[in-house]
């Protein structure tokens, strides 16, 4: 784990299924995350994401490829176009930074429409 | 007039609110559905919560309400009171200073950071409200975030400009030179100048061929079929008698010489076009292409 390290790069599928079944297990019953006809009503091409899944899928992210025994410090993210239900949402990662036991990864998860996500996740290795 | 600035000033000024108390200990139930449903097999949550569960915990659930004296909600009534009604989340930057345990119970603070604006953004003018949330067991705060949400005015679509008139579209300027051209058009013959010397066929058209010098051209009338050599999307400024975007393909006809004209379609390098003639008046009728199926 040095810094310019990639992550391999991580596909998840975002069905219908998979939007509403994370946005009920993050407590979030906005309308926008369960109910396509109410989505298109507000604008919205399709129900999509909502962020405390997209904040735990970049944790994950890091976590699958930094091992169970790496500490999540920090996880910042800036949030871009929406990912809808249909969307393939494609994770890419690196290291940008190391002080000893401390990473930081950089990491980008994007749709066919752009970048939905770009952040930076702080760990913890064990030495 | 809503003075935001004042406001914002007001409220950051109240500090955190009361703490709402999370509606359930950590537990292993609901760590265990988070994990199914985001398909992570992390074996490490087993009596411990992934840190990025944290603002799950204090969510406010199915029917849940903002306090009176969240500052986020305030916020919010103030900017949809200026105007600013619409909302998109931009920034979430979470700290986990420790990961929780089942049986830990948290509450959650929230105190307005920062309110800037307006900024003109992709989506229209708003505000950029930060709040800072701190999440406690007892009085030890183990995680923090910083949020930041976009307040704003939805930008108005411009409102798709009614077609101008056919007259008002911009007319080629006819001359000596081009005018077997469009009187071609209008007989729905596409005309290539050629040369009454040498025979080189040319377009756009000239007095004087500049193979041989001589002034007497002629044409020979096109098949009309071609292929794609290049093309442009116009977006931007408007032109009348025109709806934006609109392709303009430059096609190499058959015949060798290549001619610009309007697309109907999806263009691609290389496409078979061949030529359409659309009356547009009794003077001027004016080719352009379309996809043409490989026959």
């Amino acid at each position: 784990m040095r810094i310019g390290d990639s992550l391999p790069e991580w596909h998840v599928e975002a069905t219908p299924t998979f939007v509403i079944s994370t946005a009920l297990a993050t407590r979030d019953f906005q309308d926008v995350h369960h109910d396509r006809d109410l989505a298109v009503q507000r604008g919205s091409k399709d129900i999509f994401i909502n962020i405390l899944t997209t904040t735990g899928l970049v944790q994950r992210y890091v976590t699958d490829w930094a091992g169970p025994r790496a500490l999540v410090r920090q996880v910042n993210i800036r949030l871009g176009a929406p990912c809808f239900a249909y969307d393939t949402l494609k994770f890419f990662g690196q290291v940008v930074g190391r002080e000893q036991q401390d990473l930081t990864i950089e990491v980008v998860g994007r749709t066919a429409h752009g970048d939905h996500v770009t952040g930076t996740v702080k760990i913890e290795v064990p030495a | 007039m809503i003075d935001i600035e004042k406001e914002a000033a007001r409220i950051a000024e109240q500090g955190e609110c009361a703490p709402r108390l999370a509606r359930d200990p950590v537990n292993q139930p609901m760590i265990n559905n988070w994990l199914e449903a985001l398909g992570d097999e992390h074996p490490g949550y087993d009596g411990v919560a992934p840190p990025a569960m944290v603002q799950v915990w204090t969510m406010a659930g199915l029917h849940g309400q903002r306090t009176l004296d969240d500052p986020l909600g305030q916020m919010m009534t103030i900017l949809d009171e200026a105007g600013y009604t619409s909302v998109v989340a931009t920034n979430s930057d979470q700290t986990y200073h420790r990961y929780l345990e089942v049986g830990e119970h948290l509450s959650v603070t929230t105190s307005l950071e920062d309110v800037t604006g307006p900024k003109r953004t992709g989506l229209g003018e708003g505000w950029f409200v930060t709040t800072r949330s701190t999440w406690w067991v007892g009085d030890e705060a183990v995680a923090e975030m910083r949020f930041r949400v976009l307040k704003f005015k939805p930008a108005q679509k411009p409102e798709p400009r009614p077609e101008a008139p056919k007259a008002q579209a911009i007319r080629p300027s006819v001359n000596r030179d081009t005018e077997y051209f469009w009187e071609g058009t209008r007989q729905h013959e596409l005309r290539i100048q050629r040369c009454g010397g040498c025979g080189l066929l040319r377009h756009p058209p000239g007095p004087m061929c500049p193979e041989c010098g001589a002034t007497k051209p002629k044409y020979l009338v096109s098949d009309g079929n071609g292929v794609i050599y290049s093309y442009v999307v116009h977006h931007h400024p408007q032109v009348p008698g025109r709806q934006t975007p609109f392709v303009i393909a430059l096609v190499e006809l058959d015949e060798g010489v290549r001619m610009l004209g309007e697309f109907d379609g999806e263009p691609k390098i290389g496409q078979r076009v061949e030529v359409v003639f659309t009356k547009v008046d009794d003077e001027l009728t004016m080719p352009s292409w379309r996809p043409r199926a490989d026959r």
